[in-house]
């Protein structure tokens, strides 16, 4: 186990590396002047200048990325002022350090992703499990045209459609917003409760839809077949048997989503205007500010690459046959 | 296999829906000929008592009637209708350029990987998986501006066909990888199987294997994938329009819809049903016609 997790731990820094070496030579090694790129449509001659300085442009591209990666190891030193590590430097469009502006959006991020995956593991679950146990009745034909039905829809559709309803129609719950959970727990559920709910129609309907399928396809292995014949009660053997088998493919699906939610879920953070990780990105993008789009960009990465990881070690509790090599 | 898909009443209906799309988007400037409208014009700013003193249509229900059939745009006042099918016009041409480019790539990478093996396919494999580790949403937002900013002074206006090439390219980029793992595989295993070694055997060049022994076998996976892969395009592209870095104004643009919708649900909502609910019948329609073909050509594998 030790031995498998430093292996990929390597081989995640390997990737890590070409991702951030990628993403810096397509944003800083433009056949333009970075500065003006960087700078943007309402470029002064003054910002300008102060962008230069920034970036240590009169240096050779190689020295720039050289410099940006000690600094995420070891700090560094900036005219603006000290930047500890991990310092991904300053943004070009309002001087905060990139790395405190990550962190600061990164809570709303992991409410916004834990809150939708409960709902969607709980709906998605129980419903693809239902309709596997009642396979061919019409509870399992409403729920799986329902779950057809669901993955068709958008949020960029939805959201608007239920913020109107919900908030401006019925006037039921106030507009969005992120309150911290050690602050005001009531408002942070209230708060976030829309969103989840919006962000799970992408998902519970994948997760009904594979939980079904790997569930009867369980419940036809001799194992629990073998199970049934001793005598065991269909209840027992329902969860602790075929229930358990069931799971590997969504663990599988399920560590990929959740790498990618934790970088920031734009759609749905953009919809209700959370302040995530996600709008971050999309307002970064939006003023070309670069070290804050490349300072998302590798945590994002970061994340994806550390479940799946997890995914891959998770396999060796749920199924002792898979053997970590 | 056709006989089988015929039989699938479920499947004939939404192919006919998706066919439907395909002839609006393919017919759009005849239709909207025949309707009298453009996409372009501002009727509403042009033409006293169409919109009131806030730039929202003056009729209920977003000003539909029998001149505007989808209404007005607030604001600028333009035909709905016409916005639409031009929309889906531009967004499913993107979106078909992009699944043809991906799938190719798909064919040669996992192809060449799974045929050739050993050092070739290893490396393959890993650019497979670093290009699989790329958070591909947020490149896609973070690289269009980038990408477009090297092709043309970020100052300048940029052409739409450059911008939507921009589009194409950089979703293309990051769209084989799925379809590559999976051909390398049936790959893998058909390389094995006793015709292919036949043909070896026989002193047939590499190229002509791949191309008459194995590639037809690889027909089915290759449509049914492509079938999944088409409106998971139209969405993404939707995705970034509604996000401000796709296709930008006059271009008509389907995603562009919702993002202007987002903006004005507040006051006028029936202007968000007519991309929303196209886009929910394409959507479905699409996922119930990739069903029908994987068990048209494949009935063992079932639901």
């Amino acid at each position: 186990m030790l031995r498998f997790l430093i292996r990929r731990s390597l081989g995640a820094v390997v990737i890590l590396l070409i991702i951030s070496a990628v993403t810096f030579f397509l944003f800083y090694a433009v056949p333009r002047d970075p500065a003006t790129l960087a700078c943007g449509k309402n470029c002064t001659p003054d910002a300008l200048a102060v962008i230069r300085k920034n970036m240590g442009i009169d240096e050779p591209i190689p020295m720039q990325y050289w410099h940006f990666m000690v600094g995420i190891v070891a700090g560094r030193q900036f005219n603006v002022g000290d930047c500890p590590a991990p310092c991904f430097g300053y943004s070009f469009a309002n001087q905060d350090p990139v790395w405190q502006t990550i962190l600061d959006r990164f809570p709303t991020t992991v409410s916004l992703t834990i809150g939708g995956a409960v709902v969607f593991l709980v709906i998605g679950l129980g419903a693809g499990m239902i309709a596997a146990w009642q396979k061919g009745t019409l509870i399992d034909k409403a729920f799986s045209s329902m779950s057809l039905l669901l993955s068709s829809m958008q949020i960029y559709f939805i959201g608007p459609l239920v913020l109107a309803l919900v908030v401006y129609n019925l006037e039921l719950l106030d507009q969005p917003k992120y309150v911290p959970l050690t602050q005001d727990p009531v408002g942070w559920f209230l708060g976030l409760l829309l969103p989840w709910l919006v962000i799970q129609i992408i998902f519970t309907a994948n997760y009904t839809r594979l939980s079904r399928s790997s569930m009867i396809e369980q419940l036809q292995e001799d194992h629990v077949k073998a199970a049934r014949a001793k005598g065991m009660s269909g209840k027992y053997v329902f969860f602790r048997y075929a229930w358990r088998g069931s799971l590997i493919p969504i663990v599988t699906i399920f560590g990929v989503d959740m790498g990618s939610l934790f970088g920031g879920a734009m759609i749905t953070e953009w919809t209700f205007s959370l302040p995530g990780l996600g709008t971050l990105a999309v307002n970064s993008v939006q003023n070309t500010d670069l070290p804050m789009v490349m300072g998302v960009m590798l945590f994002a990465a970061t994340f994806i690459i550390l479940f799946n990881i997890i995914v891959d070690a998770a396999y060796a509790f749920i199924d002792p046959r898979v053997r970590l090599s | 296999m056709w006989m089988r898909f015929k039989r699938d009443r479920t499947g004939v209906i939404s192919a006919c829906i998706v066919l439907a799309f395909f002839l609006i988007a393919a017919l759009a400037p005849v239709i909207a000929k025949l309707y009298g409208k453009d996409p372009y014009t501002r009727y509403g700013q042009l033409r006293p008592g169409l919109l009131n003193e806030n730039f929202y249509p003056m009729k209920p229900n977003g000003g539909i009637d029998g001149e505007f059939w989808f209404g007005l745009e607030p604001g600028l006042g333009r035909d709905v209708f016409t916005q639409l099918i031009y929309g889906i016009r531009t967004s499913l041409s993107l979106a078909i350029i992009i699944t043809l480019l991906s799938v190719l790539t798909a064919i040669v990478i996992g192809v060449v990987g799974g045929y050739f093996g050993g050092k070739v396919d290893y490396f393959l494999g890993r650019f497979t998986d670093l290009m699989m580790s790329f958070p591909n949403q947020l490149f896609f937002v973070a690289f269009t501006p980038v990408v477009a900013a090297l092709l043309v002074d970020p100052r300048d206006e940029m052409p739409t066909w450059l911008r939507a090439c921009v589009l194409i390219y950089v979703m293309w980029l990051l769209g084989w990888m799925t379809l590559a793992r999976l051909l390398r595989g049936q790959t893998l295993s058909l390389r094995e199987r006793e015709f292919i070694e036949a043909a070896r055997v026989a002193g047939t060049p590499p190229g002509r294997i791949v191309r008459k022994e194995l590639l037809p076998n690889l027909v089915t996976p290759i449509l049914v994938q492509a079938t999944y892969m088409l409106p998971n395009n139209v969405t993404a592209i939707a995705g970034l329009s509604f996000l401000g870095v796709g296709l930008q104004e006059p271009t008509p643009d389907w995603g562009r819809m919702f993002a202007t919708g987002a903006e004005i649900y507040q006051s006028d909502i029936t202007y968000m049903f007519f991309p929303g609910g196209a886009m929910v019948i394409f959507i479905l329609a699409f996922n119930l016609l990739g069903d029908s073909v994987r068990d048209a050509f494949d009935p063992k594998s079932g639901r």
